[in-house]
């Protein structure tokens, strides 16, 4: 049976399976990757449904290997993705940083378990966050969402290609155990009623090409390989033409701009859900499965008559600081709920810089977060 | 209005199959949300495996069965494990060839020979589809119709007809099993 590109209508679908048809209603057509729980459903999605639409899969030696397969395949110019979980998006970091400064849209997605090393394989957790931010070396711009349900596994691949194509970068998508293997309604759009965003490409004189040469938006228009234009392309520092130029000053401007990318443009990039957040003693700002439970905490708390809202990150990176800032000074408390031993508490700390109380609420990986616990600490909060 | 499901058996019964063809029922098929989570070792066949189901009349925002009100149970291992969980309010639907009860087990227990009934039907792999026909029955969550085309939409083309008949022999033993409890 051969389904089209875009499975109009509703499904009762997996979150793996879900994040895998956005991505190929986003015009996915190249995945490679590696299996590996609890991202191995994303690949065998991916393995069934990209030979119905002529695209193409490999499975590869490694996740070095899927992460360098899927940079190759962008700049030929098929938009690619790969997934992974935290030992394979540990070995995706380099290749990440080099998609950073090759400026390669792609899309990458880590359904995150139990760490560190191999980790709790088959259980939740959130502990590659900061990973996601800082895991290549050097510093390089980044965007990341975190999905709280297979819709928006759906949606978010959608939107992942869509930022990776416009700001030529790497995008990844930081799901987790539990809403990868979730299954729930997904409602999957006309193909005509989709936003899709193409990057932006060269069409002037070939001979006068210069790979890195952006426009007023920092984004330079990509030539395709095997297009006529002449590209080269090193993880060195490089300068307009593509060539290493290797000194202060071409660092200072390439990897200024590759940075301002995404800082300049961050008020159109971020997404966050804002619930109760107006008239609030206590804030929950959470992110992921984590902020689809600090829903319900929020609202047992209001019906107890306490203000309490909710700041639900749909990217996290790059981070809402004014938003959170200005929030913070008219809260009490700003309550951080992960599974993990403290991440994005931390930025929300430097952010927040003392204008109001920050509280982790920890959770440990390989338990679900309950909202019960949630509340209590909300209530506590208030106290 | 939430309600708990949990199937528990062992791998390769298809007690993943059984709890997505449960949401689908209540998600596709009736007007309600579902949220099916599944767990499972680190071996796929034959090791311990359950599906859980939320099934709310609302968005879900905590996906985890915490105390099942409907437990399905096809394997002692299951059975052995998952005890403490059931509740004098409990809906238990057990095989009764694969899981032997303690005297005096607490809840409200429907038993049905799920596999004996497969194997008559000429295919054992069917018993979870005989279960969630009698779950049906029993249970009462939502519709025939709906739940028969969650069964239906399923499974492979070709088998559509057994798994028919075997839906079909579950959901008439529960009917069975509860004229006989109006009578008493």
């Amino acid at each position: 049976m051969t389904r089209p590109k875009v499975l109009t209508g509703t499904h009762f679908m997996h979150g793996d399976f879900a994040v895998a048809e956005g991505g190929l209603a986003a015009g996915c057509k190249f995945f490679a990757g590696y299996p590996i729980t609890p991202a191995t459903e994303v690949a065998e999605r991916m393995a069934g449904r990209l030979p119905e639409i002529g695209g193409v899969y490999i499975q590869m030696e490694d996740e070095l290997g899927s992460m360098a397969a899927i940079l190759g395949a962008s700049c030929a110019g098929v938009k690619s993705m790969t997934s992974t979980s935290g030992p394979g998006f540990s070995l995706m970091q380099e290749n990440i940083g080099l998609g950073a400064v090759l400026e390669v849209p792609c899309v990458v997605v880590d359904v995150q378990r139990g760490g560190p090393s191999t980790g709790l394989p088959t259980s939740v957790s959130q502990q590659d966050m900061m990973q996601a931010k800082w895991g290549s070396h050097g510093d390089y711009p980044i965007v990341a969402y975190s999905p709280a349900s297979p819709q928006e596994c759906f949606d978010i691949a959608i939107k992942a290609f869509n930022t990776a194509e416009k700001y030529r970068t790497p995008v990844l998508v930081m799901s987790d155990e539990v809403v990868g293997h979730m299954t729930e309604r997904v409602t999957i759009p006309e193909e005509s009623a989709i936003k899709i965003v193409e990057r932006k490409l060269y069409d002037g004189d070939p001979d006068k090409y210069l790979p890195y040469r952006a426009d007023e938006d920092l984004i330079p228009p990509m030539a395709l390989a095997g297009d006529g234009c002449k590209v080269h392309m090193t993880g060195l520092i490089h300068d307009e033409g593509g060539r290493p130029l290797l000194n202060a000053e071409t660092e200072a401007k390439l990897v200024g701009r590759l940075l301002d990318k995404v800082v300049k443009h961050a008020e159109a990039i971020m997404e966050y859900e804002k619930i109760g957040t107006e008239d609030a003693d206590v804030i929950v700002v959470a992110y992921g499965i984590t902020g689809r439970i600090a829903n319900r905490a929020v609202e047992l708390a209001r019906k107890e008559g306490i203000k309490a809202g909710l700041v639900r990150l749909i990217t996290v990176w790059p981070f809402p600081v004014d938003y959170i800032r200005k929030l913070s000074e008219n809260v009490k408390t700003i309550l951080v709920p992960e599974i993990n031993f403290g991440q994005i508490v931390l930025e929300v700390e430097r952010v927040v810089g003392g204008r109001a109380t920050v509280e982790q609420v920890t959770y440990i990986p390989g338990t679900l977060p309950d909202p019960y616990s949630m509340l209590k600490r909300i209530r506590e909060a208030v106290k | 209005m939430r309600t708990e499901v949990k199937l528990s058996g062992f791998g390769g019964q298809g007690i993943i199959l059984g709890g997505y063809i449960v949401g689908k029922a209540a998600a596709i098929y009736s007007d309600m949300h579902a949220a099916m989570i599944q767990s499972y070792g680190p071996e796929a066949r034959g090791g311990a495996c359950s599906s859980e189901v939320v099934i709310e009349d609302r968005m879900i925002s905590y996906p985890s069965v915490e105390k099942p009100d409907i437990f399905v149970l096809m394997s002692q291992e299951a059975y052995e494990l998952s005890k403490p969980l059931i509740k004098e309010e409990t809906k238990v639907l057990v095989d009764e060839d694969l899981v032997e009860l303690d005297e005096g087990q607490v809840g409200h227990i429907s038993a049905i020979p799920s596999l004996k009934f497969a194997e008559d039907l000429g295919r054992k792999i069917v018993a979870n589809i005989v279960m969630l026909g009698f779950f049906t029955s029993v249970t009462e969550l939502f519709t025939k119709d709906a739940m028969k085309e969650a069964v239906l939409s399923t499974v492979p083309e070709h088998t559509r007809e057994l798994n028919e008949k075997a839906f079909e022999k579950g959901y008439d033993h529960g009917l069975q099993l509860k004229k006989g409890r109006n009578a008493e």
